[in-house]
C-alpha cells in the first residue's frame, strides 16, 4: 500500500537503512519514506511517558492540566492499564455545557484505539487514516501504556530518519570524492577487486554496478561511470557465461586513469579474432535463451574504453585489459578503443 | 511530450515494481531487443526498452544504462527475486499482455521515437 501522506522533496540519493544499497536512478524519495514507514517502529517515534489522567478525575482538573502542560489529549490510566482517552473536543463539548464539575469518565473516550509499540510506523498510519482520530496511546504486549502518538510525531521521526540518510550518504561522497586529495604519494590508486563465479546468472551485473557506484561516489562524471560500467558489465557476464571456474574483475582508479583488468583460468578463446568480430559468439542455446550470445560483447567493450588488449592462451585462460582516461583531451567521444580497432 | 504515467495509461501496463512520481520520468526514446548486449549499443539513457526477457538480468542491464523503465511484452512475469533487485536498483518494469510489435507501435504512435 502507498503511504502518500509526505510529500517530501529531497535532491541527493539516499541510501536505505538496514542494507545500504542505492539505487543507480534517481532515488525516489516517497517511495523512501513509504520504506521507512515500515522499518521505524512506533515506539521508536512516540513521545515516551505522556502525562497521564485518572477516572477520579474532574473535567476541571482536565481543563487545568491541558492548559499547564500544552497538551491536547491524554490518555486515562488505571492501575497501569489503559481504559480511555479525553482529548480538547471532549473538553470542548464539556464547556459548551458548562459542565466542568463532572466526572471525567462522562466525557472521555472508552476503550480507545490503540497501536503496539512495535508495530512499524505504517499501521499506525493506516490506523490514523481509518479512524480520523487525532492520537493513538501506544501500549506494550501486556497493554500497559508506555507512550502516545500523534501525526506530527511521525512526521518528525521520518524527517530525522530521512535527514539521517541523507547526511549518511554525504559523508561518504565526500570522503570517497576526497581520497585522492587527501592522501599524499607519489602515485595513489584505489584498487576494487571482484571474484566472478562461473554460471552465477543470479548474480550477473551485480560486480559492474558496484563499480559504477564507486565511479559516482568518488565524483567521476555520468559519462565516465556509465562507459566503465558498461565494458565491466559485459566482461563480468563473458567470466559468467563462458569461463570454467570463474575470473577475477580488477578495477584500479587514479586521477587519470581508470585501469581494468579481467582475468580468468580457462577454458580460454580459441581464434581471438574471430571472437573480436560483431556477432560472433560462442555462447550455448540455454545461455543465449536467457538473451546473451549477441555476440556483441567485446565490441560494447572496445566503444567504451580508450585502450583494449585481449588475450587468450586456449586451455590456460583469458586476460582483457582495459583503460579508460579521466583526462578530456586523452579521449575521443565514446573512446579509443573502436577507432584503433578500425584502423586495423 | 509523453510522460511515463501517460504511457502507463495508453497502453494499459501493468506495474510490476513499486509505485514512483511516473509523471515525472519523461521518457526520451525507446529500444526493442532481446539480446542483452545488443541493448547495451543501442539503447539510450532514459530510454524505455521493451523485451520479451523477463529474467533477473534485465534489471542490471536497465540500470546501468539508466533507462527509464522496462517494458515486457506478452504477459511474461518475472520473479520475485527480480521484482526485488528491480526495486533496490530503482527500475521500473511494467507488463504488457501484447506483444513487442504492437507495444513498440503504440509507443511509436505517441511520439515517442
Amino acid at each position: 500500500m502507498p503511504v502518500s501522506f509526505l510529500n517530501l522533496k529531497m535532491t541527493e540519493q539516499t541510501p536505505l537503512r538496514k542494507s545500504s544499497l542505492i539505487s543507480d536512478q534517481e532515488a525516489e524519495n516517497i517511495t523512501r519514506v513509504e520504506e521507512l514507514a515500515y522499518e521505524i517502529k512506533v515506539q521508536e517515534v512516540m513521545t515516551p511517558n505522556p502525562i497521564t489522567m485518572t477516572t477520579s478525575m474532574k473535567m476541571r482538573e482536565v481543563l487545568e492540566q491541558f492548559r499547564v502542560a500544552r497538551i491536547s489529549g491524554a490518555p486515562i490510566v488505571e492501575e497501569g492499564q489503559l481504559i480511555g482517552i479525553i482529548s480538547i473536543e471532549d473538553l470542548i463539548r464539556c464547556l459548551i455545557k458548562a459542565d466542568l464539575e463532572a466526572e471525567i469518565q462522562k466525557y472521555m473516550t472508552h476503550n480507545p484505539f490503540t497501536v503496539k509499540g512495535d508495530d512499524p510506523v505504517v499501521e499506525a498510519l493506516k490506523m490514523f487514516v481509518s479512524t480520523k482520530v487525532g492520537r493513538l496511546p501506544v501500549i506494550n504486549k501486556e497493554g500497559q501504556l508506555i507512550g502516545i502518538l500523534t501525526k506530527g510525531d511521525i512526521t518528525r521521526g521520518l524527517l530525522k530518519a530521512l535527514q539521517q540518510d541523507y547526511q549518511t550518504e554525504e559523508v561518504r561522497r565526500y570522503r570517497a570524492s576526497h581520497l585522492f586529495e587527501d592522501i599524499e604519494s607519489e602515485r595513489t590508486s584505489l584498487i576494487l577487486r571482484y571474484n566472478i563465479k562461473a554460471g552465477d546468472f543470479t548474480h550477473g551485473g551485480e560486480a559492474s554496478s558496484k563499480i559504477k557506484r564507486a565511479l559516482s561516489r568518488m565524483g567521476a562524471s555520468p559519462q565516465i561511470a556509465r562507459r566503465c560500467g558498461i565494458a565491466t558489465y559485459e566482461a563480468e557476464m563473458n567470466l559468467i557465461i563462458h569461463t570454467t571456474e570463474g575470473g577475477v574483475i580488477r578495477v584500479e582508479i587514479e586521477p587519470h586513469q581508470i585501469s581494468i583488468d579481467v582475468y580468468d583460468s580457462g577454458p580460454g578463446i580459441q581464434d581471438v579474432e574471430l571472437a573480436m568480430k560483431p556477432g560472433y559468439s560462442t555462447a550455448s542455446e540455454k545461455v543465449r535463451e536467457l538473451g546473451f550470445g549477441a555476440g556483441m560483447g567485446l565490441v560494447n567493450i572496445s566503444r567504451c574504453v580508450d585502450i583494449m588488449k585481449l588475450e587468450s592462451v586456449w586451455g590456460k585462460g583469458t586476460r582483457l585489459r582495459m583503460k579508460i582516461f579521466l583526462k578530456k583531451e586523452d579521449t575521443v567521444g565514446e573512446g579509443h578503443a573502436a577507432k584503433s580497432l578500425e584502423e586495423k | 511530450m509523453m510522460n511515463l504515467e501517460q504511457v502507463i495509461q495508453a497502453l494499459d501496463l501493468k506495474v510490476l515494481t513499486e509505485q514512483k512520481p511516473f509523471n515525472e520520468i519523461l521518457p526520451t526514446t525507446g529500444y526493442a531487443a532481446d539480446l542483452l548486449s545488443c541493448v547495451m549499443t543501442g539503447a539510450s539513457r532514459g530510454g524505455l526498452w521493451v523485451t520479451l526477457q523477463a529474467h533477473s538480468n534485465i534489471v542490471a542491464v536497465a540500470a546501468l544504462l539508466e533507462l527509464s523503465a522496462i517494458i515486457i511484452t506478452e504477459g511474461a512475469q518475472p520473479d520475485e527475486a527480480t521484482i526485488q533487485k528491480a526495486n533496490e536498483q530503482g527500475v521500473v518494469l511494467l507488463s504488457s499482455q501484447q506483444d513487442t510489435y504492437r507495444v513498440v507501435g503504440r509507443l511509436w504512435e505517441l511520439g515517442i521515437r
